[in-house]
């Protein structure tokens, strides 16, 4: 019963997808590039970076990265809270 | 619906978001069905890795090099660097989700002995 | 977790210090090739899991010092902090460190990318400590369950103890 459920949900957002093959961009021609261009100019011109990915992630989106640590740091002091009793009991 | 899918399968360029579409309907599959926790883990690791697929897709242009400009070919163009940038975050925070979803698994698996499911929630009462 | 075979360790003996040194190349060149930070700290913690599949559990945990790595998670948190606020007067993360250049880009000449290879390494350090204290957290958390009291070698093959 519960999976014939699934099962049928499955088929409903698998037509789901099939429809939104209509409205997206044909693969290799991306619709708005306008960002990316001023992007891919500015990095090396005024920020001498070679890698835009790499000036992307620590200079344009900077704030973001930190963030991304911040997470990674949580992560780790929730994996350290989690098995801090279960580590001193030997 | 059959029409779209037939067309996109006849133009070769658009195959990569069929995979796309294939590899979310797969993960989905398994964790609606599945009922060993470490599969279940492993299904949401393959749907985060598909809409990291389905980004950095996004972001492709044709006969783009990479954006690296020590490193680029002749082409003229290069992809868009803001999809990769978008991805290389979602892949580090994917990295800790999984983390702590093992180590909760492992937790229950300590309590409860068992990874199914179905006894989890009947020992449970 | 048992120790393997004399093969294993000896594989081990080479390739974990391999993976640190091409790990540390990947965090320092990050800015001109592919890789970064975060990819290159996730290549030097593989150093640990070597280490606890080759060599076993207990002297794998009398080797690791957690302090260590939990420094170099502070400082690699500290240091990304700080070199952000270096571009204030601009904005936070602004890359004040950085050469601009007056037209286009330089193909053959590598540049001094500024704050971004230094938040490199410290974004590896981060990394690197964070992935590293997730493996021996979570080994330690499953060493209550493993069962096998026994320190011999992998059964079959040679047995040494250690």
């Amino acid at each position: 019963m519960k999976r014939t459920i699934f099962v049928v949900a499955v088929i409903v957002l698998a037509g789901l997808l099939s429809g939104t093959f209509e409205a997206i961009h044909p693969f290799g021609v991306p619709s708005d590039t306008a960002m990316d261009d001023y992007i891919l100019q500015h990095a090396p011109r005024d920020r001498s970076a070679q890698n835009v990915v790499t000036s992307m992630v620590f200079d344009f989106r900077g704030f973001d990265t930190l963030g991304e640590a911040a997470v990674l740091f949580t992560a780790l002091c929730s994996i350290g809270a989690l098995f801090r009793d279960g580590g001193k009991q030997e | 619906m059959t029409d779209s899918i037939v067309k996109t399968l006849d133009s070769v360029g658009n195959a990569p978001y069929f995979v796309v579409a294939l590899l979310v309907l797969m993960a989905l599959t398994a964790i609606l069905t599945q009922k060993n926790l470490i599969k279940i883990c492993i299904a949401v690791a393959i749907l985060g890795s598909s809409v990291n697929l389905f980004l950095v897709l996004l972001g492709y242009r044709d006969g783009g090099s990479i954006p690296i400009y020590y490193l680029k070919g002749a082409e003229k163009g290069m992809v868009l660097p803001t999809p990769q940038c978008l991805t290389l975050t979602a892949i580090v925070i994917a990295l800790a989700t999984t983390a702590l979803m093992l180590s909760l698994i492992i937790l229950i698996h300590k309590h409860y002995g068992t990874l199914n499911i179905d006894e989890i929630r009947r020992l449970r009462g | 977790m048992k120790p393997l075979s004399v093969i294993v360790t000896s594989v081990c003996d080479v390739f974990a210090w391999f993976m640190i040194v091409f790990g540390v190349y990947v965090i320092n060149n990050g800015h001109n090739t592919p890789g970064g930070g975060f990819q290159g700290g996730a290549i030097v913690a593989t150093f640990l899991s070597f280490l606890l599949v080759a060599y076993g559990g207990r002297r794998f945990l009398s080797w690791v010092r957690e302090g260590l790595y939990g420094f170099l998670e502070f400082v690699g948190l500290m240091a990304f902090f700080i070199f952000g606020c270096v571009g204030f007067p601009n904005s936070f993360f602004y890359n004040s460190l950085a050469i601009p250049e007056g037209g286009a880009p330089l193909s053959n000449w590598i540049p001094w990318s500024g704050t971004i290879s230094l938040m490199n390494i410290a974004v590896g350090c981060e990394v690197v400590g964070a992935l590293s204290l997730v493996i021996v957290y979570m080994y330690s958390s499953i060493r209550l369950v493993d069962t096998g009291a026994g320190m011999g070698g992998e059964r079959g093959h040679d047995r040494f103890d250690r």
